[in-house]
């Protein structure tokens, strides 16, 4: 559910769902064509499965570029498309997305952000990043009540038995924070080291030195509770002996998935998952609505990021028609083109 | 060319021909076997392509490297056999491996 917009609707040319490295390129592509762009991302920086998933990682296959990182690409993207300054509204995912009447659509967000667009963009990738779930049983019957994979507010555990799980920086950021609040506080890992910032660790076994919180060997087994309610998580050690943990809050947090999330339910046609749209316009199901990058599909599909630009390209071409039907498109290259570089902030 | 037999968690088998060189996600994808995700295609990045290797291998496939066994605080379910199947590479040697994909990915 979307909750009530917080201010009066931003309005824009398009809004691109996905900061990703498309996400950002049709920025740029849009840009060149005069429209204004703002973005949307569910994680808290932009670059999408570049920054979230190999940052590190080499790319080789970037056209003229012979070898650059996840975190390099996304850097001269932003680079690339400061001239048309995007915004972004990151931590953010869309919820929910109506078409209005008199053409444009309405966007809003988890958080209560409202975009008016003339075109929408979905440039999501393999869908939203979403935590990823134990597999528990009866784990959906806690979720929200009791099992939470995220803390909104720090206030609403004071004085409570908390489990947090996992060996992250996630778990051990939390275990610091909420040790002060918490009633107690079990900070349960498969193993004794933990992939997490070495003074965070450090300052959590100063905890568990001083008696303040918990540190267990185990992985989680079984929860035990009713209607919602939590009373014990069940742990697991290695060698498949079980033993019970009180707890009210479980806070697990072994990374993210990506889920396609909530764009499985604006009535676009998909595909096996993914967004169908055609080879010209790169246009969904629904007109103004267009997908670019890993999310979409037609014959003959490619999920690389090289083919996510060149479906930019394109896409900005249709998407300009459609937010300035009266004017006339010159096809024009940054390379010679005055009025680019203009745009540009080069001439 | 060596082969591979992914048993899956509610004990379908599936053997599978792997060239040698390449990994046993990668074989995984190719081929079509349920419960490896591989995510993020083999970056050693999202623990969703964990897999249990059969004890009578678990020496000759090796342990995991430290960046992999970081990983895998990822994944659940995770033993002394658990490795993320992007990261074994298959060779003449590993000819008949036997691992197990487990219930969830993620």
């Amino acid at each position: 559910m979307s909750k009530a917009p917080t201010s009066a609707p931003i309005k824009t040319d398009a809004v691109i769902i996905g900061a990703g490295p498309v996400g950002l390129f049709a920025v740029f592509e849009l840009g060149l064509l005069d429209l204004k762009s703002h973005l949307i991302d569910i994680l808290p920086k932009p670059g999408g499965q570049c920054a979230e998933l190999y940052p590190e990682k080499p790319i080789y296959d970037i056209p003229g570029v012979p070898v650059i990182s996840g975190e390099g690409l996304v850097e001269q993207l932003l680079t690339q498309i400061k001239p048309f300054a995007p915004e972004f509204h990151l931590g953010e995912r869309v919820e929910s997305l109506t078409r209005l009447k008199d053409g444009g659509f309405w966007l809003a967000t988890d958080i209560g952000t409202v975009i008016e667009a003339k075109v929408v963009v979905i440039a999501a990738g393999g869908g939203s990043f979403e935590s990823k779930k134990p597999p528990l049983a009866g784990l959906e019957e806690y979720e929200g009540k009791s099992v939470f994979y995220l803390v909104r507010k720090i206030e609403d555990l004071r004085g409570k038995r908390i489990v947090v799980a996992g060996g992250g920086d996630s778990a051990l950021d939390w275990t610091l924070n909420l040790a002060p609040v918490a009633k107690s506080l079990t900070l349960l890992h498969r193993r004794d080291q933990f992939r997490a910032a070495p003074d965070s660790v450090s300052k959590m076994k100063a905890l568990v030195a001083e008696g303040k919180i918990k540190f267990e060997l185990g992985q989680l087994h079984a929860l035990e509770g009713e209607g919602g309610k939590l009373s014990r998580v069940i742990a697991k050690r290695e060698d498949n002996s079980t033993f019970p943990l009180e707890a009210e809050v479980l806070l697990p947090f072994f990374g993210l998935t990506m889920k396609l999330g909530p764009v499985a339910n604006w009535g676009l046609k998909l595909e096996g998952g993914l967004v169908a749209v055609d080879t010209e316009k790169f246009q969904t199901s629904e007109p103004g609505i267009f997908a670019v990058g890993d999310i979409n599909t037609y014959p003959g599909k490619l999920k690389l990021i090289l083919s996510g630009f060149h479906e930019t390209a394109l896409m900005a071409q249709a998407a300009a028609r459609v937010v300035n039907p009266d004017k006339r498109i010159i096809f024009q290259y940054t390379t010679t083109s005055t009025s680019l570089h203009k745009k540009l902030g080069v001439s | 060319m060596p082969k591979i037999t992914f048993i899956e968690h509610d004990g379908n088998k599936r053997t599978v021909d792997a060239e040698v060189g390449s990994t046993v996600m990668e074989n995984a994808i190719r081929n079509g076997v349920p419960g490896i995700v591989a995510e993020c295609g083999g970056a050693c990045s999202c623990a969703t392509c964990h897999v249990h290797v059969d004890e009578a291998w678990k020496e000759k496939v090796g342990p995991p490297s430290p960046m992999e066994e970081d990983m895998l605080d990822f994944a659940f379910d995770v033993k002394p056999t658990s490795r993320l199947s992007c990261q074994i590479k298959m060779s003449d040697e590993l000819d008949g491996l036997v691992v197990r994909t487990p219930a969830q990915q993620g």
